[in-house]
């Protein structure tokens, strides 16, 4: 017996298998124009005749019409990072379009949530804006920013700092310099937001950008609590999801 | 009164009445009955119908009108300021044309300079509505019920006599009661009606010019609503029970109860402004001074523009109780600061109660619907 969980986000859509105890499969495609046409895309791959419950998350979660229920990704998130590590009482998602806090109590049930998606900065898209200007790859960016000190970045609006890197660019300031202090700037940012919540225990860092240790580490200095991470951390909402569609199956048994 | 409607129709036409009464509203001026344009739940509209005219609220919540008021007015101003100022300047609001006298009060900052720039179109009476509700504060606010009283006399060339305010005390009262009967309604778990139709009847019948018959419609509407759920009716699902607080809303704001009501949620409780906050208490008809009866009534509203807002707690804290509320939620509207900075004592208050509470900071636009969507759902998924 299997569940499926699919999170359509506005960058990647991603899906994953659940047994009960792990994930035995895992799949990411780029959302693009066509959210619809990825997430069923996604279904059809996974979906076998073992799986008994599907739940879809994430903004597209409507798009999916074969999925026997759908859960917003604020619940998806939290339960999915707290199957990945039970000791988070928090978590923080930078996503590509927006970022969220979730604050969990001992029971792992989300009590409170806060969502940021008025402006641009303080998400994924920041950054992706920000390293086209710089003409550097987001990838390797653990690697580009060793040794640097970090450039100091005022501006609040995305559009802004566009100016504000340019200028710095102009002045000659170096490029890891100006990298570290972007990843500082969205960093110290996602913690005033956070902190709005009584933040305890562990914060599991998710989201594109959680892949990178220098952000956890940035994150983890602002926060001033210990941040976490997991290599599928990526994949929480997904995990969530089947997570949520496995006791829902339990339950109709 | 029997109704012969349908509970839908009625609805849809409770919810139409601001539009479908343009035409009353015409008739009525054309037989030299003037109209007295009014903005807020402090306005002593007993004063008003003593005199002979007829109170309209002019609040506006569309943005229809947001981009020629943005000409004059900063953007970062309150959507319901910058929407009614618009509908002024523009002339799109035929209750503002119709309207001889605009009565406004020293609220909030964003409609006290409104007020200003609205006397440049209007003969605008602003009430000087104090900031606490003191000893001083009530003897000011006493006054100001008097000087409106004045400037009514003056304007519409009418004495207004104690017995005629008695007698509009009288009937606001029984029309208070009647809109209390109504929304308590709700109390009942499931709820006999949609959230979202409780505040179209209650937002509606304001727009009834003609008091006794609007009483006399809700009071049916609610016998009629009784009955059903009597005989069984149960229109809407048992979930969660939520409270709405915050900013006046209406309009395209009703989109938060939409999408609470969309995603699982019944809103059963309205304490802002056009709910609760506005019916809720009674003037002391027997009162020996009646204009301080009238002064304490509205005096006691409580809103974020008071300091302390101890009567909004203190409101708040009974409905939750009464209406057995199981999440706040609260509207802001952005810029508002009494409510936004006020949010962060009513979180403390709610959570204190061990009830979960949101705040939503929106405007008039629709651009946030996708998103407030998602946080209805999942704020309802933590329930
Ligand atoms: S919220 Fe306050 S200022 Fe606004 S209408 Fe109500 S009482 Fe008046
Ligand atoms: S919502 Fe707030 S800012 Fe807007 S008019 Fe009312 S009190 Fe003033």
């Amino acid at each position: 017996m299997l569940t499926l969980g699919i999170d359509s986000g506005s960058t990647t859509t991603k899906a994953v298998l659940f047994d009960g105890e792990k994930i035995v499969k895992t799949m990411l495609v780029p959302t693009s124009a066509t959210p619809k046409q990825s997430i069923n895309y996604l279904y059809d791959q996974l979906h076998n005749e073992d799986v008994v419950y599907t739940v879809a998350t994430g903004y597209g979660r409507e798009l999916l019409e074969r999925a026997d229920k759908k859960v917003t990704e604020i619940t998806c998130h939290a339960q999915g990072a707290a199957f990945l590590d039970p000791n988070v009482r928090a978590i923080v998602d930078i996503g590509g379009q927006d970022s969220k806090a979730i604050l969990l109590d001992n029971n792992l049930n989300v009590i409170d949530f806060l969502m940021n998606d008025k402006c641009a900065a303080g998400t994924g898209r920041f950054i992706e804006v920000m390293m086209r200007i710089l003409d550097e790859d987001l990838q390797h960016i653990d690697e580009f920013v060793v040794g640097k000190t970090p450039a100091n970045i005022t501006s609040m609006c995305t559009v802004f700092a566009e100016t504000e890197i340019v200028s710095l660019l102009a002045d000659g300031v170096d490029k890891g310099d100006i990298a570290l202090g972007i990843i500082n700037s969205i960093c110290r940012r996602t913690s005033f937001f956070a902190r709005k919540l009584n933040l305890y225990g562990s914060i599991f860092f998710s989201g594109g950008l959680a892949n990178f240790e220098i952000f956890r580490k940035t994150l983890e200095k602002h926060v001033g609590l210990p941040v976490v991470t997991s290599p599928m951390s990526q994949y929480a909402g997904a995990i969530g999801a089947a997570v949520i569609g496995w006791r829902k199956a339990q339950k109709t048994r | 009164m029997e109704l012969i409607k349908t509970l839908p129709d009625v609805f849809e036409e409770f919810s139409e009445q601001r539009r479908n009464s343009f035409m009353s509203a015409f008739e009525m001026k054309e037989k030299n009955i003037p109209f007295v344009g009014t903005f807020c739940t402090y306005t002593p509209t007993e004063i008003i119908m003593a005199s002979g005219a007829v109170p309209v609220g002019l609040c506006s919540f569309s943005d229809e009108t947001i981009p020629d008021a943005e000409q004059d007015l900063p953007r970062n101003l309150c959507p319901l300021v910058k929407s009614s100022y618009g509908f002024a300047k523009t002339q799109k609001c035929p209750y503002f044309y119709f309207s001889d006298l605009i009565v406004g009060e020293t609220t909030c900052d964003g409609k006290k300079k409104m007020y200003e720039m609205l006397a440049e179109f209007k003969d605008v009476h602003v009430m000087e509505l104090p900031n606490r509700q003191s000893v001083e504060g009530r003897k000011l606010w006493k006054q100001e019920v008097i000087a409106l009283k004045e400037k009514l006399e003056e304007k519409f060339g009418v004495e207004i006599t104690e017995e005629k305010v008695r007698e509009q005390v009288k009937l606001s009262n029984r029309n208070r009661l009647a809109l209390r009967h109504f929304y308590e309604l709700m109390k009942l778990d499931p709820p006999p009606m949609a959230g979202l139709n409780l505040y179209g009847v209650l937002y509606g019948s304001s727009f009834k010019f003609n008091r006794e018959k609007a009483i006399q419609e809700v009071n049916a509407l609610t016998e009629r609503i009784k009955k059903e759920y009597d005989e069984g009716s149960r229109p809407i699902p048992k979930r969660p029970r939520i409270m709405v607080t915050g900013c006046p809303i209406g309009g395209n704001a009703m989109k938060v109860v939409k999408a609470i009501e969309e995603n699982g949620g019944n809103v059963v409780c309205y304490e802002n402004c056009g709910g609760a906050k506005s019916v809720d208490e009674l003037i002391n008809e027997e009162a020996e001074d009646i204009y301080q009866a009238i002064a304490d009534r509205y005096l006691n509203i409580g809103c974020s523009v008071m300091t302390p807002d101890s009567n909004r707690l203190k409101l708040m804290g009974r409905l939750l109780e009464e209406y057995k509320i199981d999440a706040v939620v609260e509207v802001v509207l952005q810029a508002c600061h009494t409510y936004n900075v006020e949010s962060y004592t009513i979180k403390r208050f709610v959570t204190e109660h061990n009830l979960p509470y949101m705040c939503i900071e929106t405007d008039y636009s629709s651009s946030d619907i996708g998103q407030l969507n998602t946080r209805c759902a999942a704020f309802i998924e933590m329930l």
